[in-house]
């Protein structure tokens, strides 16, 4: 597969918010508006795309029995990098994520990734996977946030489209995130599979 | 009396599922029987209240005195993946028929983030340990109750005819957020309670 396929299949054939339905809690915590959505997919993407790369390095180095906790220690640590500079360079985004920052650890798409793809595959393979999913993931997070920051708030990345008091709280609020989610799914699949 | 509060606002007002979205992979993975939702839920519980037991006295006795707290994420999640492992040791040996039970969970709760999203919050909310450990028994009721009640109404939308796309995990997410209004009807309990104990 050339490298342009590989993001492109991370985009969309293999969406993992969307196909592969993998890491639902950042997806459903993050997301009360596109701004937050995007950050977190962007945090998200920079730890899979670094995991992806060093695990694909050493994975020949790894004996097999010991490869999982080894690759969650990869993940943690580039978690912790990701965590520091969060929190140093822009404290605000910080306090949206919180929690779910150190839970990028438990993300099931990374660790699918690690497991899937850059366990067989070469590094600038892995990268590009990484680009891929990460970018899929990303996007799905934005419209997710970004609809259900429409319908809730009546805004768009911050800019005011209708009135506040028009907008169903309802989106910002949990049951909001499920009931988007679900939809978008349901939408994904009707256009995708025919 | 502040006791009570806290486990009122961590099962029903702020459960852990439908108010603060951790655990969501279990939530829709293994709902689709009330039995077996259950048993997940009492795993998390048992797994939940040692995760806890252990990585508090860690924190505190060893990361905290040696400055090492920006090391808190990859520290927990070693200690929490090697207590599940030894964990399912231990009950293979000791209590077969519980094994039996918990057994194929208890792998999944690793990866679960509920576990380690409580062992992070505990020490963010700065409790002291008898109220980390209600805060935690309390959260994983609350798990197991919104497993339960949510692979019930599961069990009857699966016998329902729905359309095509929806079918499957679609079907399942509207369903979760229906259930997530029912509970936002509890919020302004806690601090109704909170009032009426004078706290």
């Amino acid at each position: 597969m050339s490298k342009l396929g590989i993001i492109i299949n991370g985009l969309i054939k293999e969406n993992p918010t969307f196909v592969l339905l993998l890491g639902m809690c950042p997806t459903l915590g993050t997301t009360s508006s596109a701004i937050n959505g995007m950050s977190m997919g962007l945090a998200t993407m920079a730890v899979l795309i670094c995991s992806n790369f060093v695990i694909s390095c050493i994975k020949n180095l790894i004996p097999d029995k010991v490869h999982i906790p080894c690759y969650i220690v990869v993940i943690a640590g580039f978690v912790t990098v990701v965590q520091l500079l969060i929190k140093a360079y822009a404290p605000d985004v910080d306090a949206k994520l919180g929690l779910f920052i150190p839970l990028i650890v438990v993300n099931c798409v990374v660790l699918g990734r690690a497991e899937s793809f850059a366990a067989k595959n070469g590094p600038v393979d892995s990268i590009c996977d990484g680009v891929g999913i990460g970018l899929g993931f990303t996007v799905a997070l934005t419209l997710i946030g970004l609809c259900r920051e429409l319908l809730g708030a009546g805004t768009a990345f911050d800019l005011r489209l209708f009135p506040e008091q028009f907008g169903a709280l309802t989106f910002v609020l949990a049951p909001g995130a499920f009931i988007t989610l679900g939809f978008l799914v349901a939408i994904f699949n009707k256009v995708t599979k025919k | 009396m502040s006791y009570i509060v806290m486990i009122i606002t961590a099962i029903f007002v702020n459960n852990i599922v439908l108010a603060q979205f951790l655990g969501i992979c279990p939530f829709l993975g293994v709902s689709k029987k009330v039995d077996t939702a259950g048993w997940m839920g009492m795993a998390v519980l048992f797994v939940m209240l040692i995760a806890t037991l252990v990585t508090y006295p860690i924190y505190y006795g060893v990361l905290v005195p040696f400055e090492l707290g920006y090391m808190q994420t990859i520290i927990y999640i070693l200690v929490i993946a090697a207590l599940v492992q030894m964990v399912e040791i231990i009950l293979k040996k000791t209590m077969p028929s519980l094994y039996s039970a918990l057994g194929v969970f208890l792998p999944l709760i690793t990866t679960n983030c509920t576990i380690l999203g409580v062992a992070i919050n505990v020490i963010s909310k700065e409790y002291n340990l008898g109220e980390a450990m209600v805060y935690s028994l309390a959260t994983a009721l609350g798990f197991t109750l919104a497993m339960v009640l949510f692979a019930g109404i599961r069990e009857q939308t699966a016998i329902t005819k729905t359309p095509k796309a929806m079918e499957g995990t679609p079907i399942a997410l509207i369903t979760a957020g229906l259930l997530a209004m029912a509970f936002m009807g509890f919020s302004g309990v806690d601090k109704g309670l909170a009032q009426a104990f004078g706290l």
